[in-house]
């Protein structure tokens, strides 16, 4: 994630803490919104919780290169992928303006309980149906929540999701193309579908939370659940036409707001933290 | 409806100023290192060019949010700006208002064609919040080969972010999309 552009937060290096290797000043990351914007501290914690539910999927998203079904399924869940990493820099590198930390600082140096990312972008790839259950969810959650986040009264929030609404629009039409060729395709393919769909639902219910911070944030950020009945209305005719229900059962305990979450995100950020760890301030 | 000069405006906001306009022009030739046909400015992807007494300062509008051309945009602005003389060059990326592919510019589209990548057909619409239904109505894309509408989309996600592939059932050949965004 790093680059060059200017910016205007000062530089912040991180020492190893043995010595042993030189640290050059960490290059600084982009300027992505005109002018010295710099998030409140509530705004910075909204801004991470978004910024961290794409970063997390755009990282799993990535592991399927070169082992998705068909090519065309790799170059798609890559370009997905990218999509998400570019929301993601951009939400996390506001929310590093209010602590004077980059995009990188926030992405590699903090552990699992400083991530406040939501359980479903956690859940294992799965088979392919399991992925597809899970990107049918969250781009259909992502599309509401940035449509209505384009108004939303902080400038650079709004920019950020008036460009991502357009991108997580194409997120979810692949997603929904797919729900339909798995459920409609072979007994094989519909009995997946269906077992990855019953697998992920119970991570729904923490998508539309109201945590408390919600409360802070009139005007600025979403009420989750102001967009439950958009999911429902915008997944209900695809569900239909698949001929799938929406699953019944129980609710996963959720918490990710607040940095609690499943033995799923540490195995993420180790593989995801190596590199940058093991050479800090290496670039290429 | 918006007028000719009116969508040019827009899409490639030239400076009213000389001094800033003469460092567009030279801006304004830096390609798009995927598509070496088009430039930032046929792109629209070139927002603003500013020359203050001891300063350039140059802003950019990324086309995908994770584009990863966009580091090379903003690198080889920099070096040409550069080699025609220009200090403390400064490149900014901004966001808002959003790109889209109706910023390209007819000669553009006419130039992609051309180098065998079908133009974007169509409008940007942002659809409204609500049930998606699964099947979109597209307008046929036509083959920059052989010029056919018989051709068919063979993944939505093609070799960058902007692009989906396709495929002519006429000249059978598979050709890239600029998709509408």
């Amino acid at each position: 994630m790093s680059n060059h552009f200017e910016a205007d937060v000062p530089a912040s290096g991180h020492e190893d803490e043995h010595g042993h290797v030189a640290v050059d000043v960490t290059t600084l990351d982009a300027e992505l919104i005109e002018g010295p914007s710099l998030a409140t501290p509530d705004v910075a914690e909204y801004a991470l919780w978004l910024g961290d539910d794409s970063l997390i999927l755009a990282q799993q998203l990535g592991a399927w290169i070169s082992r998705a079904p068909e090519l065309e399924e790799d170059v798609a869940l890559g370009n997905v992928a990218l999509d998400l990493i570019g929301h993601a820099r951009s939400l996390l590198h506001y929310a590093g303006t209010a602590t004077n930390r980059t995009e990188d600082d926030l992405a590699y140096w903090r552990t699992e309980p400083d991530f406040r990312s939501l359980h479903i972008v956690e859940q294992p790839n799965g088979d392919f149906a399991h992925t597809i259950a899970r990107q049918f969810i969250v781009s259909h959650y992502l599309f509401e929540l940035y449509s209505r986040l384009r108004a939303s009264a902080d400038e650079t929030i709004a920019a950020i999701a008036a460009k991502a609404v357009k991108e997580v629009d194409y997120h979810r039409d692949h997603s929904t193309q797919w729900v339909l060729r798995l459920a409609q395709g072979t007994d094989e393919s519909r009995h997946r579908m269906i077992t990855a769909l019953s697998d992920l639902w119970p991570y729904v219910e923490e998508i539309f939370r109201d945590d408390p911070l919600i409360d802070r944030l009139e005007g600025i950020a979403v009420r989750p659940s102001s967009l439950l009945p958009a999911f429902d209305a915008a997944i209900a005719p695809v569900l239909a036409e698949a001929e799938l229900e929406v699953p019944r059962g129980f609710v996963a305990s959720g918490g990710g707001r607040t940095g609690k979450h499943s033995e799923h995100l540490a195995f993420l950020l180790a593989e995801m933290q190596v590199l940058t760890r093991a050479h800090p301030g290496a670039s290429w | 409806m918006v007028t000719t000069a009116a969508h040019e405006a827009i899409s490639r906001p030239r400076p009213a100023d000389a001094a800033s306009l003469a460092a567009w022009i030279i801006a304004a030739q830096v390609v798009d290192p995927e598509i070496p046909v088009l430039t930032i400015e046929d792109l629209g992807v070139l927002r603003s060019v500013r020359v203050t007494s001891d300063a350039v300062a140059v802003t950019l509008t990324p086309t995908y949010s994770g584009c990863p051309a966009m580091d090379a945009m903003r690198d080889d602005v920099l070096a040409v700006l550069a080699s025609a003389g220009y200090e403390n060059v400064s490149v900014r990326l901004v966001l808002s208002p959003a790109w889209t592919t109706d910023w390209m510019s007819e000669i553009g589209k006419a130039k992609l064609r051309e180098y065998g990548i079908a133009a974007p057909t169509g409008h940007a619409t942002v659809r409204s919040s609500g049930p998606a239904g699964p099947i979109r109505l597209k307008m046929a894309v036509k083959c920059p080969r052989c010029s056919s509408l018989n051709t068919r989309e063979l993944a939505h996600f093609g070799s960058t972010s902007c692009k989906s592939l396709y495929e002519c059932r006429d000249c059978l050949e598979p050709f890239d999309y600029f998709k509408v965004l």
